[in-house]
């Protein structure tokens, strides 16, 4: 008889991640949830920042940068909320493990269904934003590196902030405390970045983007180290 | 002893199962059997005492014997919003299977009409022969069924039975918790009673 | 050496802690207070120092520590229950003395800099440790089998670890790349006198050895706690057990 559990190859790795990105991508493409939940917080935030700094102080294009993070931040825990949920139903997550998935290929694909959620998220509340509050266009390579990396960050931060705060019956008030603390360094990275794509702050962009992208590596690779031990919720 | 929420699901057991087994369990309502299985399965904590399976300890995770172990249970593992069929891929890609093994056991035990239906329009007995398709078309060395006919028409059942005793015949152990005493026993080769989360001893049956 | 000769060292070694600490912190007092003279330029105010100062140092050293036993039980061949209950009684100590670290740099500032508050990159950083302690207490208390939670704890410990250097870095970079003019930088002055020295390095040691007492008492009670707990269980596998069937029971006694 052979264990179903025999070391997997890169490729077979790989192919892993890609079949639980695209299981959760698929189930929210059907099924809406998150996206219901977070393009409507997203988008009331956009006002109530609007309301509260006063439109005509001038304020809002030059804060921009920092509300639209925080927007994307608070969004994010949403995604990852749902994302969690999503194993629970039927205990679906704890059956794929148990019949052979890489944890650490779970961590990845579904930190990238959460990342991909959270750039189209970014881009309608960026392009809202721009609009809204008369933003000047920002430079777009700068943007895009920044999204690609800050989701990433975001995603894989908070899928192993997640599995660490979110217990076995769905309770998860604790992963806004943690998981936003921990993202202070993604807050001003991203932050400044934008600022300096949109022409309101001073200094290089590729240090903070450089910043991201460190980020993002240290969270992708304790989430895959740890995640195995942290999903044993018995 | 297993303790689940400060609650000792089992409070004593001392078990011993080697190949070919078809062991039946027993026992009334919150007796204990389906966290035996849990815990057989590395889903439900050892608190204290040993317990070893395939040479590894239970007790320690990670549970490294999973990958030989084949627990249905009472919940299916399956996403609501995906056919029938996307699940049984998912787990074909999750134990390196070709998904036409899991496809065929689901044919198998009736679900051809739902293979393009959404989990979560399924009747019951239908989810119940979802998780069994997804459970008996992997090859594993310890089969841990809770209430395997429930849900079944007679042919369904059988084929259960026929399965399970191919198994058994390969050189797996298979621990079988069902109320269907009749049925169940005409293929097991042992019963244990269990009862307030302590099992009684093994009694082989001819 | 046998059980009773340990546990009589273990005592001696307990009351001579005690005795460092009450010594050691008479001296504080005594040399911060009195024998240091006060500041040229922040007058009495800059004595806070010598609680602030120890006070952060200890709230890191608390953090180091919590890492250290978090990687003690995570590493399989040192693993015991006793790393998980060191690192948190560590973080207990570590939130107060993180808070206490706060309230008297808050308190220094006033007089000296005219603020309650400023967005130094350090205090920043400070400010981010403290939350993550209160997280991981929290993360403590999420219900889960004993081995589980201890291994979670680790993790989670361990994860604080890599990420307030993160932290510090990002704050740090971002504050100098951009000065506020305002800011006053809270660097001691460096040419503090004798007695300043003597009474700053006095404080780091009575802070250092408070916290090692603090630690021990803190840990001794969770182990009383987690008896208490082990008969709470004891307790309710009786009961378990008395609804078995009397036939099933034989057979098990047998």
């Amino acid at each position: 008889m052979s264990s179903s559990h025999a070391r997997l190859t890169a490729a077979g790795f790989t192919s892993q991640i890609a079949t639980v990105a695209r299981k959760d991508l698929e189930i929210e493409a059907r099924t809406g949830v998150a996206a219901g939940r977070m393009v409507p917080f997203a988008g009331i935030l956009v006002v109530l920042f609007a309301i509260a700094l006063d439109p005509d102080s001038g304020l809002l294009p030059r804060l921009a940068p920092g509300l639209f993070w925080i927007a994307v931040l608070l969004s994010a825990l949403m995604a990852i909320t749902r994302s969690f949920a999503l194993e629970r139903e039927h205990r679906a997550g704890e059956g794929l493990i148990g019949a052979g998935l890489d944890p650490a290929a779970m961590f990845l694909g579904k930190a990238a269904a959460i990342a991909v959620e959270l750039l189209t998220l970014e881009l309608l509340v960026g392009s809202t934003m721009v609009v809204l509050y008369e933003v000047s266009r920002p430079g777009a390579v700068i943007v895009a590196a920044c999204l690609l990396l800050a989701s990433a960050g975001i995603a894989c931060a908070g899928t192993l902030y997640g599995a660490l705060t979110i217990a076995g019956d769905g309770r998860d008030s604790l992963l806004a405390v943690l998981l936003l603390p921990a993202l202070v360094p993604l807050m001003v990275a991203a932050t400044r970045a934008f600022e300096i794509a949109v022409d309101v702050g001073t200094g290089t962009a590729t240090t903070w983007v450089g910043l991201l992208g460190v980020f993002a590596a240290i969270y992708a690779s304790l989430g895959s180290l740890t995640f195995a031990s942290l999903i044993e919720e018995t | 002893m297993s303790v689940v929420g400060g609650f000792p699901v089992l409070a004593g057991v001392d078990l011993d199962l080697s190949a070919g087994e078809i062991v039946l369990l027993t026992g009334g309502n919150g007796a204990g059997k389906t966290s035996l299985l849990r815990v057989i399965a590395g889903l439900a904590p050892v608190t204290s005492g040993e317990a070893t399976a395939f040479g590894y300890d239970l007790a320690r995770p990670p549970r490294a014997h999973r990958g030989r172990v084949v627990f249905v249970g009472g919940d299916a593992g399956c996403y609501e919003a995906l056919t029938v069929r996307r699940n049984l891929e998912l787990y074909a890609a999750a134990s390196r299977q070709a998904p036409a093994e899991l496809l065929g056991a689901a044919v198998d035990l009736g679900l051809e009409v739902q293979l393009d239906v959404p989990f979560g329009r399924l009747s019951t007995g239908q989810r119940q022969r979802c998780a069994l398709a997804i459970g008996l078309a992997r090859r594993a060395d310890l089969f841990l069924l809770d209430e395997p006919h429930s849900g079944l028409d007679e042919r369904g059942r059988d084929l259960i039975d026929r399965t399970v005793v191919d198994a058994a015949a390969g050189g797996a152990i298979v621990v079988v918790v069902s109320h269907e005493l009749e049925r169940a026993r005409r293929i097991a080769t042992a019963e244990i009673v269990v009862s307030g989360g302590v099992c009684g001893s093994k009694k082989e049956i001819s | 050496m046998n059980t009773s000769g340990i546990v009589r060292i273990v005592r001696i070694v307990r009351i001579a802690l005690s005795v460092v600490v009450v010594v050691s912190m008479s001296a504080l007092v005594l040399l911060g207070l009195v024998v240091a003279p006060p500041d040229r330029f922040q007058g009495d105010a800059q004595r806070l120092m010598y609680l602030h100062v120890p006070a952060a140092w200890v709230a890191y050293l608390a953090f180091a520590t919590t890492s250290l036993m978090s990687a003690l039980y995570l590493w399989h061949r040192t693993r015991r229950r006793r790393w998980d209950r060191l690192a948190a009684a560590s973080a207990e100590l570590g939130v107060l003395f993180t808070v206490l670290t706060l309230a008297l740099g808050s308190l220094w500032g006033r007089p000296v800099w005219g603020v309650w508050w400023t967005w130094d990159a350090r205090l920043i950083t400070t400010t981010v440790l403290l939350f993550l302690y209160v997280g991981y207490l929290a993360i403590r208390r999420i219900p889960a089998s004993e081995e589980v939670r201890a291994r979670r704890n680790a993790i989670a410990a361990l994860v604080a670890f890599v990420d307030v250097p993160v932290v510090h870095f990002s704050v740090v970079w971002w504050r100098t790349l951009h000065q506020q003019a305002t800011v006053v930088t809270p660097e001691l002055d460096p040419q503090i006198e004798g007695a300043m020295a003597a009474a700053l390095l006095v404080g780091v040691l009575a802070f250092t050895a408070l916290f090692f007492r603090l630690l021990w008492a803190r840990y001794e009670l969770a182990v009383h706690v987690d008896r208490l707990d082990a008969d709470v269980v004891a307790d309710a596998v009786r009961r378990r057990r008395a609804t078995a069937t009397d036939s099933v029971l034989q057979e098990v006694s047998a």
